[in-house]
C-alpha cells in the first residue's frame, strides 16, 4: 500500500481555505490546519470587548473551520516575527496598511518550516487567481512559492489547474484532474463547491483576514508610528488600536475613550500603564492617556473626557485623574461642546 | 504516574492568545494531567472547548464570575 501523504493547510477561517483543505482530504491525504496569529487577525477580540456584539457568536473561525473539517489546528503565535513583515514590506502595502504579498510569503515560509519539523509532505492554501488584487494574481503566485522557499511543495487546490503542476501532482500524491481551476473575483464557484460538499455555514470576511485592510485601523496605526517617531509596536499598542475612540488633540498625546462598558472594562486593565480619567460626578466613560502631559494638558484632556459623559451639558464636572502608580486626584473641568472637539482630532 | 494539576494565568489576553498559551502548556503535560486556565476574555468559553474537541482533550468544568472565566481540562492521549 502506498504511504499516506500529509499536508498542512493554511486555515484563515474563511471559505476558500476551508474548501481547499476539503478538496485535498477527499483525495485521501491526511490534512492538519495551521493558523498564524499576527496580532492583527480579525478574530473574537473586538466581539469579545464590545458589549453590543456579544449577541453574535464570537467564535474563532479558524477553530470552527477545523472542527467542521474534523482536522487538528495548530495556532502559531507570530506576533514578534510579523513585525518585520509589516514594518518594512519588500513588496509594499496594499490599499491600506496590509502588506499582503509579504504576509503570504512569510506565512508560507513558516508553514514550510513547520512541515519540515513535523514530517509533513506539502502545503495547501485557499488562494484563487484574481481573487485579491495584490497578492493573488497569476504573476504573484510564483513569487509566493519561490520567495517563501516552499517552491513546488505549495499546492493551491482551488486554482491548481491554471498553474504549473506541483510536486504532489507530479508524484501522484494528489490527482490533478480532481483539483480546480477557479479564477476571478466571483464567489459563485466557491458557493457551488460549498454546496457540493454540504458546507452550509461559513464566514465570508469582506475585506480580508486582518485589521490591516481596514481604513480606520490603518489610519490609527500610521498615527501611532508618526507620534512615536518610529515604525514599531508592542502587542498592547495594536490591541488598543482596536478599542475605543482615539482622539489626538495635540501631537504629543492621545486619548483612548471607551465607547461602552465592555471597552471600559478592557481599558481598566491598562490603568497601570497609562494615566486614566473618568467623570466622577456623572456617569461617563473611562479614558486612557497615551503621552506625557503637563497640568494644562491634563485639564484639556479632562474637558474632552467630560464631553463624552452624561454631564456634557453641565457648566462643570468632576474628573478623577488616576496616575500609573494608582494615586488619584479630582479636578473640575468644563465639558467641551461638540464643535470644540473637531473631526481632525479623531484618529 | 501521578497526574499533575497546573494552572495557567491567561488573564487580560484576548482570543486566540489564551488558546495559544493553552496549546503550548498542554505540550509540556502528559495525558491525564489537569490544567486550569483562568481568563478574562469571554471568547474562551467558545474557543477553548472547540480547541479541546479538535485535539482530543476533555473539558471537565467551566465557571465564570467577577468577569473571570475558568476552564479546567484533562489532557488527552
Ligand atoms: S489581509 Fe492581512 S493577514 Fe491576509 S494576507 Fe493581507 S496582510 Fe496578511
Amino acid at each position: 500500500m502506498s504511504k499516506q501523504r500529509k499536508a498542512v493547510a493554511l486555515i484563515s477561517g474563511g471559505l476558500d481555505s476551508m474548501l481547499a483543505a476539503k478538496v485535498i482530504m477527499e483525495q485521501g491525504v491526511h490534512v492538519e490546519g495551521i493558523n498564524f496569529f499576527t496580532g492583527f487577525c480579525v478574530e473574537g477580540h473586538t466581539h469579545a470587548i464590545r458589549e453590543h456584539n456579544s449577541a453574535k457568536p464570537n467564535r474563532n473561525n479558524a477553530l470552527w473551520v477545523a472542527e467542521q473539517l474534523g482536522i487538528k489546528l495548530h495556532i502559531v503565535d507570530v506576533i514578534e516575527e510579523y513585525k518585520k513583515v509589516l514594518i518594512n514590506p519588500k513588496h509594499g502595502y496594499g490599499t491600506h496598511m496590509n502588506p499582503c504579498l509579504d504576509c503570504k510569503i512569510f506565512m508560507v515560509n513558516k508553514a514550510k518550516q513547520w512541515i519540515v519539523e513535523n514530517g509533513f509532505d506539502f502545503i495547501i492554501t485557499g488562494e484563487v487567481i484574481g481573487q485579491r488584487p495584490m497578492s493573488q494574481t497569476k504573476s504573484k503566485m510564483p513569487i509566493v512559492s519561490k520567495q517563501s522557499g516552499a517552491d513546488d511543495l505549495l499546492l493551491r487546490p482551488m486554482c491548481a489547474k491554471n498553474l504549473p503542476a506541483t510536486l504532489p501532482e507530479i508524484e501522484g500524491w494528489v490527482d490533478r484532474e480532481k483539483l480546480y481551476g477557479i479564477t476571478g473575483r466571483s464567489r459563485k464557484p466557491q458557493m457551488e463547491m460549498a454546496k457540493h460538499f454540504g458546507i452550509e455555514d461559513y464566514s465570508q470576511p469582506a475585506g480580508g483576514c486582518c485589521f490591516l485592510t481596514d481604513k480606520f485601523y490603518s489610519a490609527k496605526l500610521v498615527d501611532l508610528w508618526k507620534a512615536q517617531g518610529a515604525k514599531d509596536y508592542k502587542l498592547d499598542d495594536i490591541m488598543l488600536l482596536k478599542v475605543g475612540r482615539h482622539i489626538r488633540p495635540k501631537a504629543h498625546f492621545k486619548l483612548i475613550i471607551a465607547r461602552e462598558e465592555g471597552e471600559g472594562r478592557f481599558l481598566q486593565g491598562y490603568k497601570k500603564e497609562f494615566t486614566s480619567l473618568y467623570c466622577s460626578s456623572h456617569p461617563g466613560p473611562l479614558a486612557l492617556i497615551d503621552g506625557e502631559l503637563s497640568a494644562e494638558d491634563i485639564y484639556f484632556a479632562a474637558r474632552i473626557v467630560a464631553r463624552y459623559g452624561q454631564g456634557r451639558t453641565e457648566e462643570q464636572v468632576d474628573i478623577t485623574v488616576t496616575d500609573k502608580d494608582g494615586s488619584e486626584r479630582v479636578i473640575q473641568a468644563k465639558p467641551f461642546t461638540k464643535d470644540e472637539v473637531p473631526n481632525e482630532w479623531h484618529v | 504516574m501521578q497526574a499533575l494539576k497546573e494552572t495557567l494565568n491567561a488573564r487580560r489576553l484576548l482570543c486566540p492568545l489564551p488558546v495559544i498559551r493553552t496549546q503550548d502548556k498542554v505540550k509540556q503535560l502528559n495525558p491525564g494531567d489537569l490544567l486550569e486556565i483562568i481568563c478574562t476574555d469571554p471568547g474562551v468559553m467558545h474557543d477553548i472547548p472547540a480547541w479541546c474537541r479538535i485535539n482530543g482533550h476533555t473539558v471537565l468544568e467551566t465557571s465564570s464570575g467577577n468577569h473571570e472565566y475558568i476552564i479546567t481540562i484533562r489532557v488527552g492521549e
